[in-house]
């Protein structure tokens, strides 16, 4: 007898939801497509929100059900940000697509409407020409292709795509739903998840349930089946509270040469430093003895530090110049320095 | 003849010293199953090592390979052993010319990348600004070469299945390594080097080709990767080894080596290290070379540019005038001509400097260091006209 091959696949991918109404937490998009699945008519549609909230899966969910298995790859065309998607690509790759006529009828239960959908992943990385490009194509071949476009910020895709779209937006998900889904899969694969952990787990991850199943299936398999808090946030590079809380003492503490000590550790133990940023931040907004000014001043270097750092500047200087700013705010001391 | 780094690097997970606790992790993940069932390799996701260089990144990564494909990998050796784990894990070193059909024109792309039959290594910032193109057709192609296509669960189900039916007698253990030969795993260094629009395709590609390719990406910042990167990878953090750990490794090689190490030398390299292991032990080797047996107090060879730049640095506390900043700007323009990275001699004038300086100039120089360190190689000159002013 064969052996039965378990899945090679993440987690991530083998729990995808297969029908639109598994998407969890999303009910008015779930209840416009259930619409959709009946009458089979939609418009072109645009989903938006944070990353893991179930944007991909809403769109591939309702095109399967729409063709099922045998039409769907004849109706549908995924793009992504891994296919090139310059200007060309929209000239021809779609266009054509788009022109192509089909016809209607329902097969093998599925409705099978008489047009075709592109979905546009990530649509936000697509340069503005390409968007341009997009919006007579949308408009000539309404009548056989509808268009998914799919992104983290609607302000990047250019007005006249949003305007022609019906707009969706995905909430984050609420810690509730987040654990029911955890634990769904937990008994699934067999693990066992305290109370403790699953609270960490939702907080950590943010509302992003992609995350979460991550981090669930790496601290699996890294730490066996029963997983507790600490393996959790070993494996989701949050900085431990203690690291946090040194860097802030030392910073309090107003003597420069500590907050280097502490700093360059942080660094050698290699802790992502906008991971350090957020968590500080944190630390400081709920602190109550440090003034608004204080905090407004070091909210402020922060900020400036994080889009620093996205633009690619060095880990230590950022860190040791906000480190040096907190101590100035904290300690009183002028922002700039006077030459008299 | 080959340096103690490579000569002594640990193959095994179980010969690493300095990240013990990691390596057991890891030793989870790479674990030959025992049956098919088990085939943790293939469900993990993949994988991203982030931490301070000379911090043993690429150690654990070449030992986790190696306890992934077993010993069978590691026969034959190439020709071109640039690095000693080339000889042990049977891999080549090959230059490829890649022509990519942008759309609109066709690039040319050359890529120097090791290759084996069960992982690719490269490093595919070095192509500047061309990156997306390696990301989307190199990997691509690479990952879709393999037996396994993108609905690959099925195939290799029936591929194992296949195998199972013409050789019954084969038994489970080596089913799995069969399996495990239809994995490709790619190394993908310095991946905080990548551009925003190579590490955006990098995140699909993951996770279409899951099924046939693993990743293992290898970075020093993690906040340079994005998000969606990060968020499909498990995330392992590699931290420098504590002068500790250092110490311990030190006095290993010393034993392997047959030397007679005098109380406190090892410490004494250790704390001059910047937990850098890499540099440690280049250094325990530099002072094997200069004077054998150790002496007790022997000097610690000082790189030649870190002197020079803490030169620079009591140049500026001496005296601040322009003709100083002119002989400064010399200097500093030497340094750059003999190809030491702007950004490191920055860094290291900064820490020069934060040794002399009162603390109110501290934070001062300091906010000017993260702020110049941006800019361009010419703009250092300014920065230390900036310090002069600070000073004076």
């Amino acid at each position: 007898m064969a052996p039965v091959v378990q899945s090679s696949q993440p987690w991530v991918e083998k729990y995808r939801p297969r029908q639109v109404k598994d998407v969890a937490h999303q009910d008015e998009v779930v209840r416009v497509l259930t619409n959709t699945l009946e009458t089979a008519n939609c418009p072109h549609m645009l989903f938006y929100g944070p990353p893991g909230t179930g944007k991909t899966t809403t769109a591939l969910a309702i095109s399967h059900q729409l063709f099922g298995p045998e039409l769907y790859k004849s109706r549908v065309l995924e793009l992504n940000a891994s296919d090139d998607r310059g200007i060309n690509v929209v000239r021809t790759k779609i266009k054509d697509f788009a022109a192509v006529a089909v016809g209607s009828g329902s097969r093998q239960g599925y409705p099978c409407p008489p047009y075709k959908i592109i979905i546009l992943d990530e649509a936000d990385s697509m340069t503005e020409d390409a968007q341009n490009a997009l919006r007579r194509t949308m408009e000539t071949y309404s009548k056989v292709t509808r268009f998914f476009f799919i992104c983290n910020y609607i302000s990047r895709i250019i007005e006249p795509l949003a305007s022609r779209c019906a707009k969706f937006r995905f909430k984050p998900l609420s810690e509730g739903i987040m654990s029911s889904r955890i634990l769904h899969i937990c008994s699934e694969e067999g693990l066992t998840l305290d109370s403790e952990a699953l609270s960490t787990l939702s907080s950590i991850s943010q509302g992003d349930l992609r995350r979460a199943i991550t981090y669930l299936q790496s601290a699996a398999r890294l730490f066996g089946s029963s997983i507790t808090s600490k393996d959790l946030i070993s494996v989701s590079g949050v900085i431990p509270q203690e690291v946090v809380q040194a860097v802030f003492t030392a910073c309090k503490s107003g003597d420069f040469d500590v907050a280097n000590k502490e700093v360059t550790n942080v660094i050698a133990e290699g802790y992502p430093v906008s991971q350090m940023l957020y968590q500080l931040l944190e630390v400081i907004v709920n602190n109550d003895d440090i003034s608004d000014e204080q905090k407004a001043r070091i909210c402020k270097k922060l900020g400036e530090a994080d889009k620093c750092l996205i633009d690619g500047a060095d880990e230590y200087l950022q860190l040791m110049d906000v480190a040096s700013h907190t101590i100035r705010a904290l300690c009183g001391l002028p922002e700039e320095l006077r030459f008299d | 003849m080959m340096l103690w780094v490579d000569k002594h690097q640990p193959r095994a997970l179980d010969k690493i010293i300095a990240h013990e606790e990691i390596a057991q992790n890891l030793k989870k993940l790479g674990r030959s199953p025992k049956t098919l069932r088990q085939v943790s390799v293939h469900d993990c996701p993949g994988l991203l090592f982030y931490g301070p260089t000379g911090s043993g990144k690429k150690t654990l990564v070449m030992a986790l390979l190696k306890q992934m494909f077993g010993p069978g990998v590691e026969k034959a050796s190439s020709h071109h052993c640039l690095f000693s784990f080339l000889l042990w894990l049977d891999v080549k070193l090959e230059n490829k010319m890649w022509k990519i059909d942008t759309g609109t024109h066709w690039i040319e792309l050359e890529l120097t990348m090791l290759l084996s039959t069960h992982h690719v290594d490269m490093n595919p910032s070095d192509a500047g600004f061309q990156d997306r193109y390696i990301v989307q057709e190199i990997i691509k192609e690479m990952a879709r070469n393999r037996p396994v296509d993108t609905k690959g669960k099925k195939r290799v189900q029936r591929l194992v299945i296949q195998i199972c039916v013409k050789q019954p007698k084969l038994d489970e253990k080596k089913m799995t390594i069969k399996f495990l030969e239809l994995l490709l795993v790619l190394v993908l260094n310095e991946v905080d080097k990548l551009s925003r629009e190579g590490q955006h395709s990098l995140c699909r590609t993951m996770e279409k080709y899951s099924a046939s390719c693993r990743l293992i990406l290898c970075c020093n910042s993690s906040s340079k990767v994005t998000e969606a990167v990060r968020s499909r990878c498990l995330n392992i953090r590699v931290n420098a080894p504590t002068e500790e750990q250092i110490i311990k490794v030190l006095e290993f090689i010393g034993k392997k080596e047959n030397l007679q190490l005098p109380p406190g030398l090892t410490a004494r390299i250790a704390a001059h290290s910047n937990r850098n292991l890499r540099r440690a032990i280049l250094s325990f080797e530099t002072c094997r070379v200069q004077q054998y047996p150790f002496t007790v107090n022997q000097a610690l060879p000082p790189l030649d540019w870190e002197q020079y730049v803490s030169e620079i640095a009591s140049d500026i506390m001496k005296e601040q005038s322009p003709k100083r900043l002119f002989s400064v700007r010399g200097k500093i323009y030497e340094l750059l001509v003999n190809c030491i990275p702007p950004g490191i001699i920055l860094k290291k004038l900064l820490s020069e400097l934060l040794k002399k300086l009162d603390s109110e100039l501290k934070h001062e120089v300091c906010h000017w260091a993260a702020y110049y360190i941006d800019f361009n190689v010419q703009i250092l000159g300014e920065v230390l006209a900036r310090n002069l002013t600070c000073v004076l």
